[in-house]
């Protein structure tokens, strides 16, 4: 039986990553009492993995301001249900947390969009900021043949880090055609910093081959992957290789914001000048509002921590540079939505849902994603249709309509916790998932 | 460097880099972190615990999503739970 434990605090921020962290120490430096939940081991959310505990670098220096600050930190542990306005539950490895808040700020961060192909459920075929988070995370990477595929700025990134970390990049093959690649590149023209990314992320792929309207069609290999069969215009071109790291651009975390009865639009939570949701006390920062990268999500969670601290007028100086930036996330969005022909790339035998083992001519006779779900289980396993969701949004058009709590597969005795508090308020839950 | 530390994966010793997760272990093992309904090996796929694929059991706890967990000395990792 886990332990609960319960703690209260003026503003509760759910994510460490750029901004959860920013949101965290601009809502202590104002003299609240903060408290930062994280799923990971340590702080720093999926870009600064693994960099929190170096104090020279950009994420450090945030880590230490949220120590000086006096923000309580609740690493490697998941909010999965919210029993009552200003309540939050979350399950760590060895406690259930019972947490209340008067204002709360959302920074849950993004995932990859994975598109189903044949072969993708092979051993070693995995997102591309995944296998960049694996090797952050100990996976010796050195001497190994990665083929790197998909979309969006973060294919270069996870290139550059593999290939600094000795792995061998036969190809970089990005969907996207040149043309909007070209429009991508003239919409960097207003941001330095981000043309200087870019150029560094040149040189340090130097040699690499990078090709445009290419995309992987099949990953081949007897027990585990030997070989991507990729396209390109009209032919098709085998690479062997060790791994293939492939992602389709990010889409936002956002069960928890639906959870919270937060308003949605195109994705992506709507939310006001400070980046308060439509549900009053609830903020939200970074990708779950737009896919804009770092420093977006850094001035959102700057702002978004001022104005749940009440020190709105303190975030204004933000609102500029913000808009700038919100600029950018949109030509991310339009240089990186995957084409229309990625729709063929699942064949009718290929595994849509990962978890339910359900295949692509299972689900074409539904017209929503409900009824798949009822009478498929698309989307009824442990990852909730994180990754089938997003999948047959763009295959089929369909729209994951509900989040039911738990928003997490949670332990057994921790269901208890989410169906009886202690004191007996919280009502009873009883369903799964329908 | 920190010493390596060793973790048993379905009983057999797996060193990894300290600060690894215990799904590099696995991976470094060879072995499927789970077999799918119909059958099939699974790996990690997203590597920031929202895909699942890489769950197994630590020492004694099953379905814990092995890419967010740091090895420890001593772990006894069971697969395909």
């Amino acid at each position: 039986m886990s332990k609960e434990l319960r703690q209260q605090f003026d503003v509760l921020v759910i994510g460490g990553g750029p901004a959860g962290m920013a949101a965290a120490v601009s809502a202590a430096e104002c003299g609240l009492r903060v408290g930062l939940v994280d799923d990971n081991p340590s702080l720093g959310g999926q870009i600064w993995r693994g960099e929190a505990a170096n104090c020279t670098s950009e994420a450090g220096e945030w880590a230490e301001k949220l120590c000086a600050c006096g923000v309580e930190l609740i690493c490697g542990a998941r909010v999965f249900h919210q029993p009552e306005v200003g309540t939050l539950l979350a399950e760590g490895p060895e406690n259930c947390y019972e947490l209340e808040y008067r204002k709360l700020v959302l920074a849950t961060g993004a995932r990859e969009r994975f598109l189903p192909f044949p072969g993708w459920t092979l051993p070693n075929v995995m997102g591309a900021g995944g296998l960049q988070a694996l090797v952050k995370s100990g996976l010796p990477i050195a001497g190994k043949r990665v083929v790197v595929a998909g979309s969006g700025p973060l294919l270069l990134a996870a290139a550059a880090y593999l290939h600094k970390h000795g792995a061998r990049i036969p190809i970089i093959c990005e969907q996207a055609s040149w043309f909007c690649l070209m429009h991508f590149a003239l919409a960097l023209l207003p941001y330095p910093p981000k043309i200087a990314q870019g150029l560094s992320l040149g040189r340090e792929l130097a040699g690499v081959r990078f090709v445009a309207n290419c995309w992987p069609v099949a990953a081949e290999g007897e027990e585990t992957l030997e070989a991507v069969i990729v396209s390109r215009g009209n032919k098709r071109e085998k690479i062997p290789c060790d791994y293939l790291a492939c992602g389709f651009h990010l889409v936002p975390n956002v069960e928890l914001a639906t959870l919270l009865g937060c308003r949605i639009q195109d994705g992506y939570v709507t939310v006001e000048d400070f980046q308060e949701t439509s549900v009053p006390g609830v903020f939200c920062a970074g990708e779950p509002t737009g896919i804009g990268g770092l420093e977006l999500s850094l001035i959102e969670g700057r702002i978004a921590g001022l104005g749940a601290a009440g020190r709105a007028e303190r975030a204004k100086q933000f609102c500029k540079p913000r808009a700038k930036l919100q600029k950018f996330a949109r030509a991310l969005d339009r240089a990186f939505s995957p084409r229309s022909e990625l729709r063929s790339l699942a064949l009718p035998d290929t595994i849509v849902c990962r978890c339910e083992d359900v295949k692509y001519d299972r689900l074409k006779p539904y017209t929503s994603w409900r009824a798949a779900k009822l009478h498929t289980r698309c989307g009824m396993g442990a990852c909730q249709g994180r990754v089938c969701g997003p999948a047959t949004q763009f295959l089929l058009n369909w729209h994951p309509n509900s989040v039911r709590p738990p928003i997490f597969s949670t332990r057994f005795e921790n269901l208890i916790a989410m169906t009886c508090s202690p004191d007996g308020k919280h009502s009873a839950v009883t369903g799964g998932h329908g | 460097m920190p010493e390596p530390i060793t973790v048993k994966v379905d009983g057999r010793p797996v060193a990894v880099p300290s600060g690894s997760t215990v799904a590099v272990a696995v991976m470094l093992a060879g072995i499927a972190c789970r077999r799918s309904v119909t059958g099939e090996q699974r790996f990690p796929l997203c590597g920031i615990g929202i895909c699942f694929e890489c769950r197994v059991a630590i020492d004694g706890r099953p379905h814990c999503r092995s890419c967010q967990i740091l090895a420890r000395p001593g772990m006894e990792v069971s697969t395909n739970e």
